[in-house]
């Protein structure tokens, strides 16, 4: 059976059209216009059990919106949806026992106390037998590397100590699933790797299913398999982190080294230069284009070294959103 | 409901912390006191009365102190606003994410703020009753003060389950706060906490005695001073219970209404 089925999900949110000023302010008290608005439409998509997914989209995509119907804090306008054998927002307690969801902006612990105290709380909320979680807690605090400090007030901690120790609460009644919305986010790359190998760790040996969103592609490199990308509500890609380039990589960027001091100065009908360093200047160039370009060029000019790579990933999704807003 | 019992022991030690806040702000509650207390006694002096509405001047006093162990028990600082700002920032979603009814967390959460309360509080409580001892001259028998106990818990439980409520309109309207604002001052008045409600109007004092407010103040006090006695009592208890479920009925049935409509348009 699948972790999460999403067929069709829709959400429809109406907002209420406030006017300009004073006049428009008292207008609004007797006629109101709303104004509706589709955070999300028609997605579907199927996560099988074990499988860390990314979630990619640009701000106001509907990323959150989705990972709130799955996780049944909001009702679906349409659609239907299926997450571990559950319907979400039925809110159903032994639902509720068998994820988390974890919002990297939000704080979940106890800020004046250690997270000790906040972890005992997690025990009696999830009624947890004492012995399997002193055994899961020591796991975690180990996996985490935070042993020391689940006696200190959480106040205390930095950023990323933090970030833990809601992960590790999040954790302590061994979800099966686990949605992240942007866990890293405000982190310093050091914490940030730490947080992804401890992620890809609980993973392996655990199974459990991880569906998150970020904004770093480092983590979603890092982490994610499979990407699903949204935008203006609708899912645009679903499929490996790698056939992004081939579906969404039309240019590459070519690097060349020439054996003159300085390159020459004319190469716009090659492609667009991105760079110009003495010899060496980067082109991106049309994909289908590559080999009849570099022909040309090898045959006009004395050419030391040539270097051919995909744009980084981060500015190839840019792109991918910006088509996204084109399309629809 | 052990889970619950087990959630107040826990809340019990995360508010133990502020032990030494409550203490100060306990002192500087009774100043007021001081002005209140000389206002009645320039009242008594100047109306050459011994009684103002079946109140000696010493019994006015034991009045005035013994709503405050009422309102010790049924006023709930921060609890309306607090669920208004869970709703707007978010924060209601873990009692959505998690396998736990926030109305019962908040419940057990609350009564433990109230233990620590009072054990932090009961020395200078003890000290402020013991300069005033003369006025509690008889102290009432074992029975009244088993029925003032069963008096201040159900006043804890209206406190609590109507102050929700008033939280919770917070589904609809994001801001409670001038709401609650209105709401305080008017209790302070029908609560009986200014002053006993007989001193009203007869009519006044009819309309107040139908309102559940009195409990919050007025009945736990009256109750102590031994002015409802016998069958008033019983039927005065039986009435306050029936508010206490009627109060639960209504605020559960709020949230379940307020969770649908946040479902639906927010989250």
């Amino acid at each position: 059976m699948p972790m999460i089925e999403a067929e069709g999900l829709t959400k429809t949110y109406r907002v209420y059209q406030k006017k300009d000023g004073l006049f428009g302010a008292l207008r609004g008290l007797f006629h109101r216009e709303y104004k509706d608005i589709k955070a999300v439409e028609n997605v579907s998509f199927t996560i099988e059990p074990g499988e860390i997914v990314g979630f990619l989209g640009p701000n106001g995509a509907g990323k959150t919106t989705t990972l709130k119907m799955l996780s049944g804090l909001i009702y679906p306008s349409s659609g239907a949806a299926s997450v571990l054998g559950f319907v979400p927002w039925q809110r159903e307690d032994a639902f509720r026992r068998r994820f988390a969801l974890v919002m990297g902006q939000k704080n979940q612990l106890w800020w004046d106390l250690p997270a000790a105290d906040s972890f005992q709380l997690h025990r009696e909320i999830y009624s947890l037998p004492t012995d399997q979680f002193e055994r899961t807690l020591g796991e975690l605090t180990d996996l985490f590397g935070v042993k020391e400090l689940t006696r200190q007030p959480v106040r205390e901690l930095s950023l990323g100590e933090r970030m833990k120790m809601e992960l590790i609460a999040a954790l302590l009644h061994q979800p099966q699933l686990l949605l992240l919305d942007e866990p890293t986010i405000g982190l310093d790359v050091v914490a940030q790797v730490t947080i992804q190998k401890c992620l890809r760790a609980y993973n392996e040996t655990r199974g459990v299913t991880i569906l998150l969103t970020s904004h770093y592609m480092r983590d979603v490199e890092a982490l994610c398999k499979r990407v699903l990308i949204i935008t203006q509500g609708k899912l645009v890609y679903d499929g490996p982190l790698t056939g992004i380039t081939e579906r969404f990589g039309q240019e590459k960027l070519v690097k060349l080294q020439f054996e003159t001091a300085e390159a020459p100065a004319d190469l716009s009908s090659f492609g667009h230069e991105v760079s110009r360093e003495g010899p060496v200047v980067e082109l991106k160039i049309d994909r289908s284009k590559i080999a009849e370009v570099l022909a040309v060029l090898l045959d006009r000019h004395a050419i030391a070294d040539v270097s051919i790579h995909d744009p980084p990933l981060d500015q190839m999704i840019a792109r991918v959103f910006e088509q996204g807003g084109v399309a629809s | 409901m052990r889970k619950y019992l087990r959630i107040m022991r826990i809340a019990l030690v995360e508010r133990l912390a502020y032990r030494a806040d409550f203490f100060l702000t306990t002192f500087f509650r009774f100043l007021p006191l001081v002005t209140t207390f000389l206002l009645w006694e320039a009242v008594y002096r100047g109306s050459g009365q011994q009684e103002i509405a079946g109140f000696s001047r010493d019994t006015m006093i034991a009045y005035l102190l013994l709503v405050q162990i009422s309102r010790m028990f049924s006023s709930m600082p921060g609890l309306g606003t607090g669920i208004a700002r869970d709703i707007r920032d978010g924060n209601l979603k873990k009692y959505l994410l998690q396998p736990i009814d926030m109305l019962w967390y908040l419940l057990s959460y609350r009564g433990a703020h109230k233990i620590a309360y009072i054990a932090t509080t009961a020395l200078p409580y003890a000290i402020l009753f013991y300069c005033f001892h003369e006025v509690f001259d008889p102290m009432p028998g074992p029975w009244v003060w088993l029925a003032y106990v069963v008096s201040l818990i159900l006043s804890f439980l209206i406190g609590f389950f109507f102050e929700a409520a008033v939280g919770i309109v917070g589904f609809w309207f994001l801001e409670v706060t001038s709401l609650m604002y209105i709401i305080g001052i008017l209790n302070y008045f029908i609560s009986g906490q200014m002053f006993p409600l007989d001193l009203l109007d007869p009519r006044i004092k009819f309309v107040l005695d139908l309102l559940p407010f009195q409990y919050l103040a007025y009945f736990p006090a009256m109750v102590f001073l031994e002015k409802i006695t016998g069958r008033e009592l019983a039927l005065g208890l039986l009435v306050e219970l029936t508010w206490v479920v009627a109060f639960i009925v209504f605020t559960r049935w709020l949230y379940a209404r307020g969770l649908r409509h946040y479902s639906a348009f927010g989250g």
